[in-house]
């Protein structure tokens, strides 16, 4: 099945060109759902079957190359379509088709009567297969393909609702910044290609990296490539400063949310930092700098969210916080932890921004949590499935969430230092508490929508793929188990990506090892600070509001900085866009090109103009004028004749 | 008694000089061109006299070349004259100034 | 080698067409245009024919012909293609009969005329991609003015006269100094060969070893002629202007095809020729290559008029493709070539984007416009395709070129600093703004405009010139070794030449 790995990416292809080509003759949404959902279905199935085709071979071979055609060929540098399947690629892609499969049915529904259904889809569709493309190439410039491949979609999802207001301003605006401040990461991205095939004289990923394990190179150029790599990162998976794109990316229809900006794309970069490990295990000066970065956005996202009324926005910068998590865990070399916490992110916020879309739907597109309340009653598994949700990202011990975040919280004090540990707890503890207010205001507490909101539960098609990934929220996490539990050896997880970042691990300074009670101590604290949290937002926003609003007036600068995100956009528009649109205009076409340079053309134009002028009075236009030149000349002439004889 | 051949430059020379300072001073686009004609006229006496001197033929020859050539000229210019004159109803050459900037 | 004389075939087409055309009376519009676009698709036949000879595992000129024409000064009628004319070439064929499709029903005053310019233009441009004879070469490159300045004046916009004489003063200022340095460098040669030639294989032996002050002015009388044309900043001024006014198809050629003889010079005449002075100036000239990156497409986004946005845009992807030669490596001329086609696809179909909008609205205003992805989602959605294969999206054809140019550039010995690279990748990004934030003005929102209300969709004849430009779009972008493995040899051949007279090496 692994030599056919290609057919999980051409699926989704074929589903794209379907319904993109004839969608909008076809016309049936059942159809197009159909073709969308089991394009993507198919993708799924053969990506179970490679899998458990690995799973079945022995640990040294699990890692298989597919060729298809030579790409790129020009002087020493070989690029190939060619598929990479081993132990990293393969968990990234059950997660994506997987969840992909699961919101595309959703999709089916909730998208039901809009007229660009067959757009959505085959967006979708096209989606995947950039995904696919960016998981499992075996180069760089794969990824690279699926790396602009998922911003183009993303794009062009977020634009969906290309007619709608969105904020401020409107939803194209919301669009275009995603893919410019994505294309300012791959910029990034771009420089770092360059380096490694200036250093290593390939892109290809094994070429480069057991390069990177065993040539002498310099850190130098390790942190160059590592840093360059890194500002791709911050791009695509919104970190610190480049994260602004992602709350406005919630201008998209929810299944979009759910699917790109929360369970694959967005987690591209962390994927990417795990792929190269090795060159950031190289660099150290980097693996710090993608640990802080990785910490505050999870700290100043986590506070954001503390005081948003839209609930995708909340969502959002929940989404933001936790990919922080996961660059924590990347930058002090857990790399599997990220990973893991890659795929139970998936499924639970994928899962919450389902539930989302669910609510939303039944309110009729009113996204302000503050006009909800009480919804329990009216929408039950929707209810269930995103309390689930929400348990888990508060990292309610036996849920997911938990076993993810706290390896993460683990690894950063034991890996890294009682800072990174204490930071992320109070995050994880600020999460709990959000997440909890959103479900207090959302489904508890009094009725604050109109009589004339009636309020339903979903249809099936919508509600079935809530459960499914309530179910994998819970059970998700039983895949790494935390050694103390499950002794040493125990964690699956850990043992399936052994092999991938053993070289990496290797090259990281190892600390000395620490009790099993300093872990278990660690866990107990953070586990009680956010079960505190979840149960005192639950009292605040259900029973005693007033103490939000007391506290939020009190601080109220503080809580207006909130609000307003720190006024990180209104900081670039003024000091980044705005200089420059003005000095684009005013400065380099209106006067540069318009006076300086047009100057100088016309002006000699002019110049040799108002010469001739001068020098056009010679031409009075009396023949005997001319004459008596001619004459004089003729005269001249034979003298010097006649004196140089 | 043979004739020095000065005379014969020194006339033709000054027959030139008529005819150049005719051509400069003269208003008359018809006396203009006689001007030309005297010009053209001069050298043809110096041709003729080099030719009788030196004892060959070659002078004469080009002394009939420039009499044809004298003869279509005149045709021409006195085409042209009539040409303009229609057009501007003078001949006067100081107001036919259509080359002036 | 036999080869017959193909390419002679080749130029000769379209010079006969353009000649018979004058015989068919003016009345007869709807024959004019049919036979215009047969002789161009009998010459688009005749290349594809030439191509089939072509071998592209040998690097040096093919299919060459060679016969005396004057002979006082040696020169000969001296034709040939290697790899990099070959593609141009292709191109120049593919392009011309789209653009006489596209003139259908938009060009309504004297197509008799148009036709004959266009058939002329591209005789000339054919000329200028096969000439290996310096005079022969002069000849076609100005040659080729005159169609174009005629296209622009005469079908022009509204302030067309000022923009082609602007056109052709500025490109005229150029090819004289190139004049003078053929003149020269062929006296300057014959004192070494013993006999006067302006036979470009013979001048590759001798340029070089010019002594090197002269050798200097030689480069810059050449490269000044071919910057004017490329247009390099900061002598680009011209361009915005000639193509605001072009009609749709003049446009099209002008950035399809005309532009590309300067990055085409710089590749046959200066590398090889001047292979000292290139290394010496590649710095300097690469500075101006990325200013002109940075610079084109900052201007370009405060554009408010469509095509002026586009031509500006061009300013710096040519900027790209310059960069590209001067960096000297295989990946970075090999990428150059590439987006030298490219920017013909993406560029051309930009042109011919806005060139079908104009015609239903005359208004090329972006503010103009609003929310017509509702009205023409089909127009949309090719317009998207555009956009993005001009922003570079990998998949699609512009990102490789720039991919191989960027490449080449960082690991260049003969530029030596990463800053290049850094600066010009930023172009990407800024590429990103202004295509995308037009195409957002545009295509989305909500129609405002009460005049745009009657706007029909694509027909017929524009999905006729829009579907095999998108097809190569993607061909080049998912399939490019066919294109890349046609230049590699001939490449190779000018870096080895440069490589040989320089102490610098190629990689």
């Amino acid at each position: 099945m692994i030599d056919y790995i290609y057919l999980t990416i051409l699926f989704p292809l074929a589903g794209f060109l379907i319904n993109g080509l004839f969608g909008s003759k076809i016309k049936n949404e059942k159809i197009i759902g159909i073709i969308g959902s089991s394009a993507v279905g198919l993708s799924f199935l053969f990506t179970i079957l490679s899998f458990i085709q690995l799973l079945n071979l022995p640990i040294d071979e699990r890692t298989r190359v597919v060729e298809l055609f030579t790409w790129l060929n020009v002087a020493g540098l070989n690029i190939k379509f060619a598929y990479l399947v081993d132990q990293l690629s393969i968990v990234m892609s059950l997660i994506v088709t997987g969840v992909g499969f699961l919101i595309h049915v959703y999709s089916i529904g909730y998208m039901h009567g809009d007229k660009g259904f067959w757009r959505f889809f085959a967006y979708l569709n096209l989606f995947i297969f950039a995904m696919m493309n960016l998981i499992l190439g075996d180069n760089f410039l794969v990824l690279f393909l699926g790396w602009e491949g998922v911003g183009l979609c993303s794009y062009l999802l977020i634009g969906f609702y290309y007619d709608r207001k969105f904020e401020k301003g409107t939803v194209p605006e919301a669009a275009k910044k995603a893919f410019i401040v994505n294309r300012i990461g791959d910029f990034g991205f771009l420089l770092g290609m360059f380096l490694i095939y200036q250093t290593f004289d390939s892109l290809n990923f094994l070429e480069v990296f057991s390069k990177a394990e065993y040539f002498p190179i310099s850190e130098t150029t390790f942190s160059f490539i590592a840093l360059f790599l890194f500002i791709g990162a911050t791009g695509k998976s919104a970190q610190i400063p480049l994260y602004v794109w992602l709350p406005d990316a919630m201008a998209g229809p929810t299944p979009v949310s759910a699917l790109i900006h929360a369970a694959t794309m967005v987690t591209a970069g962390v994927y990417m930092v795990a792929r190269a490990s090795i060159i950031f295990a190289s660099a150290p000066a980097i693996m710090t700098l993608v640990a802080v970065i990785g910490l505050l956005t999870a700290f100043f996202a986590a506070t954001i969210g503390l005081v948003q009324t839209d609930i995708k926005k909340v969502l959002a910068y929940s989404t933001v916080s936790q990919l922080g998590y996961m660059f924590l865990a990347a930058g002090v070399g857990a790399f599997g932890a990220a990973i893991f916490h890659v795929m139970t992110h998936a499924f639970f916020k994928a899962l919450l921004f389902l539930g989302a879309g669910s609510v939303i739907h039944a309110m009729h597109e009113q996204q302000d949590i503050r006009n909800y309340g009480n919804l329990k009653k009216y929408m039950p598994v929707t209810y269930l499935t995103f309390i689930i949700a929400a348990f888990a990202i508060a990292g309610v011990p036996g849920l997911s969430g938990f076993f993810s975040k706290d390896e993460i919280l683990w690894y950063s004090y034991s890996k890294g230092n009682l800072t990174f540990w204490i930071i992320g707890a109070l995050t994880a503890v600020i999460t709990a508490f959000y997440m909890f207010r959103l479900v207090s205001l959302t489904f508890f507490g009094k009725e604050r929508f109109g009589k004339d909101v009636h309020p339903h539960e979903s249809p099936k098609v919508m509600t079935i793929p809530l459960i499914v990934l309530a179910f994998l929220s819970i059970v998700g996490g039983y895949v790494g188990i935390p050694e103390i539990f499950s002794g040493e050896g125990g964690n699956a997880l850990k043992n399936w990506f052994k092999p991938i970042f053993a070289p990496a691990e290797a090259k990281l300074r190892t600390f000395g090892s620490h009790s099993h009670f300093e872990e278990l101590l660690l866990m107990g604290i953070s586990v009680a600070a956010a079960l505190s949290a979840i149960y005192f937002a639950y009292v605040v926003y259900t029973r005693k509001k007033e103490i939000a609003d007391k506290t939020a007036s009190s601080v109220k600068g503080l809580y207006n900085t909130l609000l307003n995100k720190y006024y990180v956009d209104e900081i670039y528009e003024s000091s980044v866009i705005k200089p420059i649109l003005i000095i684009s205009e005013k400065v380099l076409w209106k006067v540069t090109d318009n006076k300086l340079i047009d100057g100088i053309v016309n002006g000699s134009a002019k110049l040799i103009y108002y010469i001739s002028i001068i020098i056009r009075k010679m031409q009075t236009g009396v023949a005997q004028f001319y004459a008596l030149i001619m004459m004089i000349g003729i005269s001249v002439a034979l003298f010097w004749l006649i004196l140089t004889l | 008694m043979q004739v020095p051949i000065e005379y014969y430059l020194i006339l033709s020379a000054f027959m030139f000089s008529v005819g150049v300072a005719g051509v400069l001073i003269r208003r008359n686009a018809i006396i203009i061109l006689m001007s030309i004609e005297l010009m053209l006229n001069s050298a043809n006496l110096a041709l003729i006299t080099f030719s009788s001197f030196m004892g060959n033929s070659i002078g004469q020859i080009f002394a009939f070349f420039v009499m044809t050539v004298a003869a279509a000229e005149a045709a021409i210019g006195l085409a042209i004259v009539i040409a303009i004159f229609r057009n501007k109803l003078t001949v006067n050459i100081d107001q036919i100034n259509l080359f002036k900037w | 080698m036999e080869n017959g004389s193909i390419l002679t075939y080749l130029l000769i087409t379209p010079i006969l067409g353009s000649l018979i055309l004058l015989f068919i009376r003016k009345e007869q519009e709807n024959l004019i245009q049919w036979f215009g676009l047969a002789v161009s698709l009998a010459a688009f036949i005749i290349s594809l024919v030439m191509f089939t000879n072509f071998d592209q595992s040998n690097g040096s000129f093919q299919l060459v012909e060679k016969y005396l024409w004057i002979d006082g000064l040696n020169v000969s009628y001296h034709i040939g293609v290697d790899g990099i004319s070959v593609l141009l070439i292709l191109l120049t064929t593919f392009l011309t009969p789209l653009t006489l499709i596209s003139t259908w029903g938009t060009i309504k005053k004297n197509i008799k005329l148009f036709t004959f310019f266009m058939l002329f233009l591209e005789a000339g441009m054919l000329g200028v991609f096969i000439s290996l004879d310096l005079f022969l070469f002069y000849i076609f490159w100005e040659a080729m003015l005159i169609p174009m300045y005629f296209i622009i004046g005469v079908w022009g916009g509204e302030n067309r006269i000022y923009a082609s004489i602007k056109f052709f003063i500025y490109t005229m200022f150029g090819s004289l100094l190139m004049l003078v340095a053929i003149i020269w460098l062929a006296v300057d040669a014959s004192s070494q060969l013993g006999y006067f030639t302006t036979n470009l294989l013979e001048l590759y032996k001798v340029g070089p070893t010019i002594a090197r002050d002269i050798q200097n002015y030689l480069f810059l009388a050449f490269f000044f002629s071919f910057a004017i044309k490329v247009p390099l900043f900061p002598l680009h001024t011209w361009l915005p202007d000639a193509h605001v006014q072009a009609p749709t198809a003049g446009s099209v050629i002008l950035a399809g095809v005309l532009l590309k003889m300067g990055t085409y010079g710089l590749i046959r005449f200066n590398l090889p020729l001047f292979p000292q002075a290139s290394v010496e100036f590649a710095p300097y000239i690469s500075v101006f290559a990325v200013i002109g990156i940075i610079y084109g497409a900052l201007v370009a986004m405060v554009q408010t008029d469509m095509k002026k946005l586009v031509a500006y845009s061009s300013v710096a992807h040519l900027g790209f493709v310059v960069l590209g030669i001067f960096a000297m490596t295989v990946e970075s001329v090999q990428g150059a070539v590439i987006q030298m086609i490219n920017h013909g696809l993406s560029t051309g179909a930009l042109f011919l984007l806005v060139g079908m909008i104009y015609e239903r609205t005359h208004s090329r205003e972006i503010s103009f416009y609003g929310g017509i992805a509702k009205l023409v989602p089909v127009y949309a959605t090719f317009l998207m395709i555009a956009s993005l294969s001009s922003i570079g999206l990998p998949g699609m054809n512009g990102f490789i070129g720039e991919f191989l140019i960027l490449l080449g550039s960082f690991k260049s010995q003969v530029l030596d600093n990463w800053w290049f690279t850094i600066f010009a990748a930023s172009g990407v990004i800024f590429a990103a703004v202004y295509l995308l934030w037009m195409y957002q003005r545009v295509v989305f929102g909500n129609v405002t405009n009460p005049k745009l209300e009657n706007l029909s969709d694509m027909n017929g004849k524009e999905w006729l010139v829009l579907v095999p430009i998108i097809l190569l779009i993607f061909w080049i972008g998912i399939y490019p070794t066919t294109f890349l493995d046609i230049t590699e040899t001939s490449t190779i051949n000018i870096l080895e030449q440069v490589q040989n007279f320089t102490i610098k090496l190629l990689n």
